[in-house]
Parts: C-alpha cells; structure tokens; sequence
C-alpha cells in the first residue's frame, strides 16, 4: 500500500518574474522585417556588381552598376524607356486579358461535364510544355509581323497555366462547403460567382501569377526576336536595338527596367491582392 | 410503414437510400419510415456505417431515395432548399472570405428572406445568442472548432428553418467542449423550440441532446426501434443497438 502522496496547491502570484510582455528590440523588429532584410541584400548585390565591374573594366561587357543607372536615369529622361515599356505593358495587358478570357470559357466548358474536362486535361497537356516562343514563326506567317502575332503567342502563353490552375481550384472546392452553398437555395449563376469562385480563389490566384510571369518573359523575348511594328517597339525591342549600337549600359538599363516592372507587379500588385484576399481569409495555399 | 400522426412535420416513409462507388452499389440504408414531430430533438442514433449521415443528407435534399418518399409538411422535397438547413461536422462549412457576422448574413440575404439591413440585426442577434458578440468581426480561420460550430450553429438557427439537420456537429471536437456545446444547444432550443433532426454514433449525446431516439442497425441501416429518452438508458439503448437476440 503506497503512503498518501502530500497534494500542491499553489496561489498564482505574479512576483518574481521579470518580463511578462515587452516590446522587441528595433533592430529585431528590422530583423523580422522580410522587406528590410531584402532592400539589405539588394544593396549587398548592387555593391558587388559595382566591385566586379570595377575590377574586370570592361565597360562593353560589363558596365558599372553607377553607369546602369546613369544610362537608366538619361533613357528614362529622355522618353525612350517610358515609351517603350508602356507600349510593352499595353501589350502584355491585351495578350493577358485575351488568354484570362478563354482560359475562363475553357474552364467553364471543362466544368460542364467529364468530356470537357477531359478536353481541357489533354489540351493543357499538349500545349503547357510548348514555349510560346515556337509559335512565333507560324503565328507570324497567321498574322503578319505586328501586334497580331505578339498578342497570338502572349495568349499561348497565359491560357494553359491559367486554366489548369482555375479548373484545379474548382474541383479542389469542399465537398461540405458546396453543400453549404446549395442550401441557401442561390440561382445556379449566383451559387458559381458567390461559392465556387470565392472558394477557388486561392488557386486562380496562383494561376494568374504564373501566367503573368510566363507572359511577361514571352513578350520581352518576342519583342527581341521580331519586335519592331508599325514604328515602334517594345522593351525587348529597345534592348536589341542597343546592343546593335553596342550601348551595353543601355542594355542593362532595359533589362533592369524588366526586372524592376517584375518586382513592382510581384509585390505590390499581386501581394496586395492577396493581403485583402486570401491571407486575410487564412487560404493561402 | 410508420402510422401517420398528428402534427408531423417531416415524414420519411420507406426510404431506401444507394450509392455507387467506384466498383460497386451500396445500400445504405434499406425501407426507413419514422415521423418528425413540430419542436421534436429527433436523434439518429447508429454504429458507423449504418446510413445515418447518408439518411440526413437525403433529408436535406442531396441524395435521392431510390424507393420511398421524404415530404416536409406534405410537401416532397426535390432537393437542398433553406428550409431545411444543414450543420456539418466538419469545422470548414463557413465561408472562409467572410467574417462570422456576414457568414450569417449571407445566408439570410442570399436565400431571399431579408433585405441585407434586416440580415444584419438577425445575424447579430443570434450571435449574441450563441455567445460570440466580440467575435462577429473575426474570420473562422481565426476561431477555434468549438466557436466556429458555434456559428454554424447560429447560421442554421437565424435562417428559422422549417427544421434544423445537424450531422455529428460536435464529433471533432474534445470532450469538454463537446459536453458544453450539447447544454448550450438544449438551452438555445429551450429559447426557441426549433425542430432539430440529429445524428449521433454516441449513445450519452443521444440521451442528452434527443427527445425521441431512432436506432438503426449496421449495413444497411434498417430501423431497430424508434423510442422516447425519458426512461431509456445507455444499457437499455446499448443492448437494442447490439444485441441479436
């Protein structure tokens, strides 16, 4: 027979404990920042370019990063770079729009039943590994060397990663969150734009990103390769025509104009959508 | 056949319920008839695989009975409707991209029976009767199981259905919280007297939360007894459910 074990019982008081709560230390807090740990590594790498080009100084190989932004700055003055990414940018909104839409028919069909599906399983398949850049022979033999054939392979481009990503989201849909949504008697429509698509949203989300990458890098590259319509041209274009004129600070002025216009969409226009949308929903997949 | 009664609000008579899995059909529940009285707690109570959730989802309208009939007031029901409002056990049946009040809301404006202001003081008032006042902001991922059942739970109640179907609605949660969402469910139909068709595994929740008990047996589930809680007992339902004698 084991002895009767004595019992504790204590009265919580809050003496002898030094911190129960306080702020963190500003340079923890500059720490736990994501956006100041990047703008540090930003400076690290641009300091490094200087350093490189410096010590190879070869300013037709490799120009400083001081000359970049120098030629950055003067291209930018001079209207030359503003036109040619706004004629860019008005381009990759057209192409980009133009596949969103047909992605959305080519889900909506593939919704319909399993030979749509099936339809957009094996399409998406066959055409998802082809680069866009393939097409842009043939599609400018369809359209004629202009905006036509750009918009042609920049909805190549966005449709298939797109669709593939929206008809995934749909599916992915809660068996109990679609039962939850027919309970509430809505029209067929009003159940598809207030149910499924809300609650597919995470993955159409990540379909648009990856189709606005996949689109970005296809124009650039198409605008380099037969860039030059109706007068005028694109970044790519503008890229290929200095290199013509060996102004290699201009050629890193331009590709560093495609990088910042990544950088800018990526975080500020797609991590504002989805502060609003799926972080705050806690769907972030 | 179950004998017609007085004051019947749903009446499911002789339902045979299959499913088709990848390779085969399934009956799940074979020739069922039982009488849901206005304010009854009607309790489902079966062993796993017996048909009941499969039984209140023909209820709510989702699957359709192969032999027999379910009516609501006299009326056969077709499919889901917000007359019949559901409660899962799952804790992802609120709309995540709204807050706990809009959840509600939006059940109320989506079916058609309020303006969005009306909605708005009907979401809040049944909130409040579920407990969740300083929570009517938040979004569920936030919340914890038992809050968001909570608010599945007051969603089901402010839409004011004919009846309530509730499945296991307190299976994944842990048994403190369990016992208390079970008081505060009978003292919110103390409010109320709402009509709540219930399905359980659990003999002590039957008896808790049931005025009247249906016992289906396992595979497919077929009625064993239809009996009334006041005087029963978990032996005397335990050897009803498993006995064979």
């Amino acid at each position: 027979m084991p002895e009767t074990r004595v019992e504790v019982v204590n009265t919580i008081a809050p003496a002898g404990l030094d911190v129960v709560e306080q702020p963190l230390s500003i340079w923890r807090k500059l720490y736990n920042n994501a956006a100041a740990r990047k703008t540090i590594l930003l400076f690290l790498l641009a300091l490094i370019w200087e350093g490189y080009a410096r010590w190879l100084n070869n300013p037709l190989l490799f120009p400083t990063f001081t000359d970049t932004v120098r030629a950055l700055v003067a291209s930018i003055a001079s209207g030359e770079i503003p036109r040619a990414a706004a004629y860019s940018i008005g381009m990759l909104v057209k192409g980009y729009a133009l596949g969103l839409a047909l992605a959305g028919l080519l889900t909506a069909l593939a919704s319909t039943g399993r030979f749509g599906a099936d339809l957009l399983e094996t399409l998406t398949a066959m055409f998802n590994p082809l680069p866009s850049l393939a097409l842009l022979p043939l599609a400018l033999i369809w359209f004629g060397l202009g905006d036509g054939s750009i918009i042609f392979v920049l909805i190549h481009a966005v449709l298939w990663a797109v669709a593939l990503n929206m008809h995934a989201g749909f599916r992915a849909v809660s068996p109990t969150l679609k039962m939850v949504g027919q309970n509430y008697g809505l029209s067929k429509s009003g159940y598809i734009v207030r149910i499924l698509l809300p609650a597919a949203f995470p993955s159409i989300l990540t379909g648009l990103k990856i189709g606005w990458a996949f689109a970005w890098r296809t124009l650039i590259a198409a605008e380099l390769v037969f860039g030059v319509s109706s007068g005028s041209g694109g970044l790519g274009w503008y890229i290929f025509e200095q290199k013509n004129q060996l102004l290699i600070p201009n050629v890193f002025a331009g590709l560093l104009t495609v990088i910042l216009f990544g950088l800018a969409v990526e975080n500020l226009i797609f991590k504002a959508i989805e502060s609003v949308t799926v972080r705050r929903w806690g769907m972030q997949t | 056949m179950a004998l017609p009664e007085p004051d019947t609000l749903l009446a499911v008579d002789g339902v045979t319920l299959q499913y088709r899995t990848r390779d085969r059909l399934v009956t799940a529940v074979w020739r069922v008839s039982f009488n849901v009285l206005q304010s009854d707690r009607f309790v489902i109570l079966g062993p796993s695989g017996c048909g009941k959730s499969t039984l209140l989802k023909a209820v709510g309208g989702y699957v359709h009975p192969v032999e027999g009939s379910i009516s609501l007031n006299n009326t056969k029901i077709t499919g889901p409707g917000p007359d019949r409002i559901f409660v899962f056990q799952e804790f992802d049946q609120l709309l995540p991209w709204k807050t706990v009040k809009e959840n509600i809301a939006f059940a109320l404006t989506a079916s058609g029976r309020l303006s969005k202001r009306e909605a708005a003081a009907r979401a809040m008032h049944y909130i409040e009767k579920v407990r969740l006042t300083d929570f009517a902001g938040s979004y569920p991922h936030t919340l914890s199981g038992g809050m968001k059942q909570r608010v599945a739970i007051a969603r089901g109640m402010a839409m004011e259905p004919q009846i309530l179907l509730m499945d296991e609605p307190f299976a994944a949660l842990d048994a403190l919280t369990r016992a208390h969402m079970q008081e505060e469910l009978l003292r919110l139909w103390d409010d109320t007297r709402f009509t709540v068709l219930f399905v359980t595994h659990s003999i002590p929740e039957a008896l808790r939360i049931g005025s009247r008990i249906l016992l289906l047996s396992a595979h497919p589930g077929q009625v064993k007894a239809e009996i009334n809680s006041t005087g029963s007992n978990e032996a005397r339902i335990g050897s009803m459910l498993f006995d064979h004698a």
